[in-house]
Formats: structure tokens, C-alpha cells, sequence
């Protein structure tokens, strides 16, 4: 073609239309279903990944700022700062996932030191091939627990690895809040005496995952728990402001939890085992399983110590709110061997309540 | 849940405690064979509302703690072997091979998983046939009809890539090499009531009359295992040894028809080693020649494996209920659950997990 | 091998030449093969191990027990002093355990 003939030329290049299915030249794709390497590289797959999907679902003013970090007020006084990571699979389950999970999780962690949870951030790390689809849900699960929670994600990142090299999403979370004045909530406080109180039935999470674990698939009233509890927990510290220890029985379940608190105080605590709430259908997948719901995971529930002359307050202020409905007293911390937990089953004998050693297997036998 | 939890009244507990003490006059060395008799004893700490003239001795109840230590290594072996995808109930994956465990295996790189029911891993085979999927078929006489239902499945079916490594037990043989030993004490037996379930107890009754022991067959919940208890201490006391029936409600005479007869199809008895005790003749289930395409031993040629049990473990001694597990050397110091040097240590079920668990660290079985 | 649940069958079906049923334990529910007790019916309540149904529930004879029970638990409320033959105070829930504390 003659590069003197300009109507060869312009034919030439209306007829050029970029066939992309049809280049050999790797100029990627619009509107892709999976997640690919390119959304991690920082160009233009990355900002669609960021406009379209988190920006679209996170609507803080500092996010959308996109700066390389949120510059923020706080009211001054003790900062609380938490981080965590969320690694769950199945990344769905039955009352929740892991963007519900990763917002409620870093909450509490504030919210267990008497804070008020402030600020988030989360970063995404992402495998190739997840389903693009999972993350939007997962991101408008988040930012709806942002949402209902009050406290906003004002920082973030993404990054993508090879497939294979992860599990599907990972998500590590960090928060800040502020502790106020007077507030002296700390695992090493407990005292005989002291009255301990769970939030409400135990099991709920780890039961909810397991029912859609491949190999153990089970049906039921089964649904996470997994819930921000700042706000159960303010009302809770209004009405007893002298509580002592606050704990969020996550992995390892209540049992784990009451023995960490135990520990750190160095004193003795007797559970007594019919007033642990449990729901029927988690006391069933339990025995179907062989476990035992004292070691199951819980995200929206909290362990609290507090003096027994507030142990009635406590209660009451626990009960008025939706997520603390069925708050118990589980029993009291006593003289006796520091550290050591004992329960008190039903039939009147007593046996020690252990750390696991490693995971809980379903059992057989 | 219905049919369950009422069997935990906790007053009817103490109260069957209180009728066992004004019965027994003398002293009387009661054992049950069954882990999750075992468990929910520890657990419930029913030997401790006993009076002290009832002593409860823990017997080899628990599958997976008397699984040869070769069955184990074979497991490991064949679970190492990249085209295998090995399949197995959840207490197997910790017990400690001659150097190393399933779920060290699997933290390496080995595909190896927990099941509920050996169908789930048929099912896995059906849909990986690019896979080898092998089954770890443990248990007594409760879980052969389901281990040889996947295999008859599997032959069936025509899932040439499912296999089984089986290292099943039988109870009787058990029972008659305790009552064979000169240091035996047991008196009684509470028989464990789901492997009556399967198999009736028409084979425990030559054993009651040639060596007058009572056999009381029972169940799980607490009130069931005290109706045992109390069952059996009425005879002893009353000079009788009957085999007697405490879990009527899912155990008959006969037991399961159907399913005794797969078993006898799919399996044959066999001589069995039991880890701890040593080989015990006629005490095992092999698959049978019909069925021998389907056994991972031949399938995977692992055949000469070589064991070693570590010189301090006394397993066999708490199996056999000579040994109260916070009285060995190694309880608690060499040996805990971190750091396991034999299975009863592991499994949930056996003996010196459920004495460490639930706080028996001290000599003599109190808490400290 | 123990850990026996029993469960209530809400439903039966077939699959691949077996007698397969939904089980309902106390709300949750999980898919079992029946191969074994070909003659359950729905409503009935069978002890489930590993998958499987290995009895039928004999809810004749369950009833009975509890009574039983019922009885025994009644005795208990009823006996809360008891004294030995030593003329001492027993308590019901004394046991070993109890004698050990010097009760």
C-alpha cells in the first residue's frame, strides 16, 4: 500500500478496527468473569477493580480520596488498634462470609477492650480465578456490616496471587478506636468472686461453617453468628462500668476463651455446664459430629467477668439488646488452682475443661 | 434431641450412684470395652459417683488405639503416594506412626481427608476416577455393615478406583484374652452396646458361662452405662453370670440380620495384631477372596512395612486395664497430647486422653 | 467404633440400588444410607453410625426406660438426706468423690 495515496490510507484505517479476540498482541480484555493477574498490577484492570467493585460498595470520603493512606480525626484519649486476618473456607456459609466476618471480627477485637471502634482497613488478597461475582458479594457484605455497624473502611489494598498460591480470598483487617476514660478492661483483672457471663448460645459459627465443609455436608436451623458487638458492648459497660475482663470466644471456642482469661488472671473459674446456652440444632450437628460445642467457634458473642455486685446490671443490660437476648451467667471464678477451669456437669461430678491440643476433629467414636 | 438427652437426667444419674453403693456389699472390677463408654465415663466423671468398692477399669474399646503400628505405616505410605487420595474417619490422623502421623502427611502435601461415612469417600472416587481413592476401614464390629456396604457398592458399581485398607476388630476374642491372663481382675464386663446392635449377643453367652462373668450389654448416655453398672453388680453380688440385656431399645438378641451378612460376605475372619496387645487369634476382619481387588494392601504393594513403638509407651498395659494411665511414667511428661507417644493418647476415646483431658493428672485419678 | 446417634428418618429414597433417607437430629439434618433396615418407616427413629442405620429405635421399650428413669429421679428429690450405717449423714450425690473430701 502506498503511504502517498491518502484515500488508500484512510480506507486502511477504517477498515483497521481493533479486533481484540484476534490480536496476538496481549492488549487485555474488558469485562472479565475471574480474577486475573492484571487486576494486581496497578493499571487499568486494577482501577476497574477498584471503581467497580469496592469504591462502588465502600462509600467512605477517605477511600474514595485514594490516597496512599486515610488521614483522619480522632478525638484524642487511649487508642485501641487491632489487626487480624481472615482465611475461612468455604468463604460462604449459612448467616454470613468472610467480608461479613473480617468487618465483624476486627470490631470486636476494639470492642473487647471497652473501645469505640473508629476506623477500618482491609486488604484483599486475591487468587487467580476467583470468580469476580464472589467478590463483589463479599465486598457488598462488608461494606453492608460497615454500614449497620457505623464505622467506616477508609483504607485498603489488593493484590493478586498466582492461582494456586492462595484460597480463593484472603483478608487481613486492621481498626482503631478510642478507649474511654475509666474504661480498665483487661484479661489479667478477674477476681474470686467475680460472676462470669456469657453473651448468648455458643456454637453458632463454627457449627454453620462445618454444615457446608465438603465430606460432612449437614442441613438445618444453622446460622453464623458473626456480628459487630460495640454497641452491646457500650450498653453493657453504661450499666456496669466496672467490668473486668471482655473476651470474644472465637477459635478454640468458650472453652479456650475462659481458659485464657484463667490464665492470664491467674485464678480459678467453675463453669457450670446446664446453664452454657446452646441451640438445639448446634447441640445436634454437635453429637452428630462428636464435638463438643465448648471448643466451636463463636463471632457475635462475647465472655464477660465483671464483680458480682454488677453481675445483675450486666445481665439485664445484655439482655436489652438483640444480640445479647440470651445472656447467662455460666458460673464463677473461685479459689482454688491459678488457671485452672473446672466445669460442674449436670449429674453433680466435676472434671477439668483443657485447652485443645490442635483442632477439634469430628469424631467417630 | 429425643431419645438422647432425656438419658442424662441428672437426678436419675445420682440416684442409680446411690443404688449401686447400697448394693455392692464387697468389692467388684468392672470393665467396659467401648470408647465412647470410655468417654462419657471420664467425661461425665461416673466412676466418680461411684462408691470406691466399684472400680472401673478402661478396656481396649477404642478402634483406633489398638490399630497396629504396621497398619498405620501402611496408611502413611499409601497416603504419601501423590495419585492416591486417602480418606479416613477424623481420630486416625493424629495417631502416631513409627515417625510420623496422616496429618503430617497431609500437612507435606498429601491429599488426605476426613469423612464421615465410607460412602462419602466412594462418592469421591466416583467423581475423581482420575484419582486413586483408598478408605482407612477402622473399627470394631459397629462399623464393619458400613465399611463392607461401600465395598459390595464399589464392586457393584464397577469404581475400580476405590480401595480399602482395613484393619477391623472383634470384641469376643478381646474379652476371652483378658479372661485368659493371670493378672486379670476384671470381674464383669459391660458389653458395648452398638456393636450389639450390629452383631446381638448370642456370642457372649458361651463366654459368661465357661467363665462366670456377668456381660451386661450397654449403652452411651449416662444413665444407660449406671443401668449397666448396676445390672451387673446385681449379679455379681447375686452369684449369677447371664448375659444380660441393658439397651433393649436398639439392641435384640439376633441383632441386625441384614447386616451381619453382608459382613460375612465382604469380610473374612482373621488373625489380627492389636497394637498394644499383641496378636489375638481370629480377632479381625479381612476382606474376603470376592472381594480382594478392592484391598489397598495388594492394590499398593506396601506389604512389607517394618514397626517400632517407642520403648516408654505402656499402651498396652492401659489397654488391658493393668495400668491406670496417670500411673505411668510417661503421663504427662514424655507423653501428652502434643506429643503423643502412643494412640491412646490421641484418640478422643482412649483411656489416657480422656484421663488427661479431663483433668485426671494426678496418681490415684483426682484432679489436682 | 460407638458414637451412635439416634435421629428420626423424615424421608427415603433411592440411590444407585441402595435405601438411602434424610435423618433428623434434634433440627439438623443429614442424608443416611437405610440399607440395613429395609423396613423403617417414616416418623421412626433409628440409631445412626458412620452413615448408616444399624437399628431400629424400639421406642416401646426407650418409653419403659424412661419411666424407669423418671421413677429414680423422683427418688432422688425425694431422698436428700440419707444416713449410713454408721448413723452419718450421707448426701445422694456422695460418692467417691464425695468421700474423698472428708464429707
Amino acid at each position: 500500500m502506498s503511504t502517498a495515496d491518502p484515500e488508500a490510507l484512510s480506507q486502511a484505517r477504517s477498515e483497521a478496527v481493533v479486533d481484540s479476540d484476534s490480536l496476538s498482541c496481549p492488549v487485555p480484555r474488558s469485562g472479565h468473569d475471574t480474577i486475573q493477574m492484571g487486576h494486581g498490577s496497578g493499571g487499568r484492570m486494577s482501577a476497574e477493580l477498584l471503581s467497580g467493585t469496592f469504591l462502588a460498595a465502600f462509600t467512605s470520603a477517605e477511600l474514595a480520596a485514594l490516597g496512599d493512606a486515610a488521614v483522619v480525626d480522632t478525638p484524642g484519649g487511649r487508642l485501641a488498634f487491632t489487626t487480624d486476618a481472615y482465611v475461612v473456607t468455604p468463604r460462604f456459609f449459612p448467616g454470613g462470609d468472610i467480608g461479613r466476618l473480617a468487618v465483624s471480627g476486627t470490631i470486636n477485637d476494639l470492642a473487647m477492650m471497652g473501645a469505640k471502634p473508629l476506623y477500618l482497613a482491609a486488604a484483599f488478597i486475591l487468587e487467580e480465578g476467583l470468580p469476580i461475582e464472589d467478590l463483589r458479594r463479599i465486598v457488598a457484605s462488608a461494606a453492608a456490616t460497615c454500614k449497620e455497624a457505623g464505622v467506616p473502611l477508609v483504607a485498603g489494598d489488593t493484590k493478586v496471587v498466582d492461582r494456586g498460591s492462595g484460597d480463593g480470598v484472603y483478608i487481613t483487617t486492621s481498626g482503631v478506636g478510642i478507649v474511654p476514660a475509666g474504661i480498665e478492661i483487661g484479661p489479667d483483672r478477674a477476681r474470686p468472686g467475680d460472676v462470669v457471663i456469657v453473651s448468648g448460645a455458643i456454637g453458632d459459627h463454627g457449627i454453620a461453617v462445618m454444615s457446608v465443609r465438603e465430606g460432612i455436608e449437614f442441613s438445618g436451623d444453622l446460622a453464623s453468628d458473626a456480628a459487630p458487638l460495640h454497641i452491646l458492648v457500650a450498653g453493657l459497660l453504661e450499666a456496669a462500668p466496672g467490668v473486668r475482663c471482655l473476651r470474644d470466644p472465637t477459635r478454640g471456642g468458650l472453652a479456650s476463651t475462659v481458659n485464657e482469661l484463667a490464665g492470664a488472671s491467674k485464678v480459678c473459674i467453675e463453669l457450670d455446664e446446664a446453664a452454657i446456652p446452646v441451640h438445639a440444632p448446634v447441640r445436634g450437628a454437635c453429637e452428630l459430629l462428636g464435638l463438643d460445642p465448648m471448643y466451636v467457634a463463636n463471632e457475635g458473642k462475647l465472655v464477660a467477668i465483671v464483680d458480682s455486685s454488677e453481675a445483675g446490671a450486666a445481665l439485664e443490660a445484655l439482655r436489652s439488646n438483640p444480640l445479647g437476648r440470651e445472656a447467662a451467667v455460666i458460673g464463677r471464678v473461685t479459689q482454688g488452682p491459678a488457671g485452672m477451669v473446672s466445669l460442674r456437669t449436670a449429674a453433680g461430678s466435676s472434671r477439668i475443661v483443657d485447652l485443645l491440643a490442635g483442632e477439634q476433629l469430628p469424631r467417630i467414636c | 434431641m429425643k431419645y438422647l438427652e432425656e438419658f442424662r437426667d441428672p437426678k436419675a444419674v445420682r440416684e442409680l450412684a446411690v443404688r449401686i453403693a447400697a448394693k455392692a456389699t464387697r468389692p467388684w472390677v468392672l470393665m467396659e470395652i467401648c470408647g465412647g463408654q470410655t468417654h462419657t465415663i471420664v467425661k461425665q466423671g461416673l466412676d466418680r459417683l461411684l462408691p470406691e468398692s466399684v472400680e472401673f477399669v478402661h478396656g481396649p474399646g477404642c478402634p483406633v488405639c489398638v490399630t497396629p503400628l504396621e497398619q498405620i505405616d501402611r496408611a502413611i505410605a499409601i497416603a504419601r503416594r501423590p495419585e492416591v487420595t486417602f480418606c479416613s474417619f477424623g481420630d486416625m490422623l493424629r495417631v502416631p506412626g513409627s515417625d510420623t502421623d496422616l496429618l503430617e502427611v497431609k500437612s507435606a502435601g498429601g491429599d488426605v481427608r476426613i469423612v464421615y461415612s465410607p460412602l462419602d469417600a466412594l462418592a469421591l472416587a466416583q467423581k475423581r476416577p482420575d484419582r486413586q481413592v483408598v478408605f482407612f476401614a477402622v473399627g470394631f464390629e459397629t462399623t464393619a455393615p458400613a465399611n463392607a456396604m461401600a465395598v459390595a457398592q464399589a464392586k457393584r458399581l464397577g469404581v475400580e478406583n476405590f480401595s480399602v485398607l482395613v484393619s477391623h476388630v472383634l470384641v469376643p476374642p478381646a474379652i476371652l484374652t483378658l479372661l485368659a491372663s493371670p493378672t486379670n481382675r476384671v470381674q464383669a464386663f459391660l458389653a458395648a452396646g452398638h456393636v450389639c446392635t450390629v452383631m446381638g449377643y448370642t456370642e457372649y453367652e458361651p463366654i459368661a458361662a465357661k467363665y462366670h462373668v456377668p456381660i451386661v450389654v450397654t449403652g452411651f448416655e449416662p444413665t444407660d452405662i449406671l443401668e449397666g453398672v448396676l445390672a451387673a453388680v446385681t449379679q455379681l453380688e447375686e452369684g449369677r453370670a447371664e448375659v444380660e440385656n441393658a439397651y433393649a431399645r436398639s439392641v435384640t438378641r439376633q441383632g441386625n440380620q441384614p447386616a451381619q451378612s453382608l459382613i460375612r460376605e465382604v469380610f473374612q475372619v482373621t488373625d489380627r495384631k492389636w497394637r498394644g496387645l499383641g496378636s489375638i487369634p481370629s480377632s479381625g476382619l479381612s476382606l474376603s477372596e470376592a472381594y480382594r481387588d478392592f484391598d489397598a494392601e495388594l492394590r499398593f504393594d506396601v506389604l512389607d512395612v517394618r514397626a517400632e513403638e517407642p520403648a516408654a509407651c505402656r499402651a498396652g498395659e492401659v489397654l488391658m486395664g493393668t495400668l491406670r494411665p496417670n500411673a505411668c511414667e510417661a503421663f504427662g511428661t514424655l507423653c501428652t497430647p502434643e506429643h503423643p507417644l502412643g494412640a491412646p493418647m490421641v484418640s478422643s476415646e482412649g483411656a489416657c486422653a480422656a484421663y488427661y483431658r479431663y483433668g485426671r493428672t494426678a496418681p490415684g485419678g483426682t484432679a489436682p | 467404633m460407638c458414637l451412635g446417634i439416634p435421629g428420626r428418618v423424615v424421608e427415603k429414597h433411592e440411590q444407585e440400588g441402595l435405601l438411602m433417607g434424610v435423618v433428623d437430629f434434634g433440627g439438623v439434618r443429614r442424608t443416611a444410607c437405610l440399607a440395613y433396615l429395609p423396613e423403617i418407616e417414616i416418623g421412626e427413629y433409628t440409631i445412626i453410625h458412620a452413615g448408616f442405620g444399624i437399628s431400629r429405635l424400639d421406642e416401646d421399650e426407650a418409653r419403659q426406660t424412661l419411666e424407669l428413669l423418671a421413677e429414680l429421679g423422683e427418688a432422688e428429690a425425694l431422698a436428700q438426706v440419707d444416713v449410713n450405717d454408721r448413723g452419718e449423714v450421707v448426701s445422694p450425690a456422695v460418692g467417691a468423690e464425695g468421700r474423698q473430701a472428708g464429707v
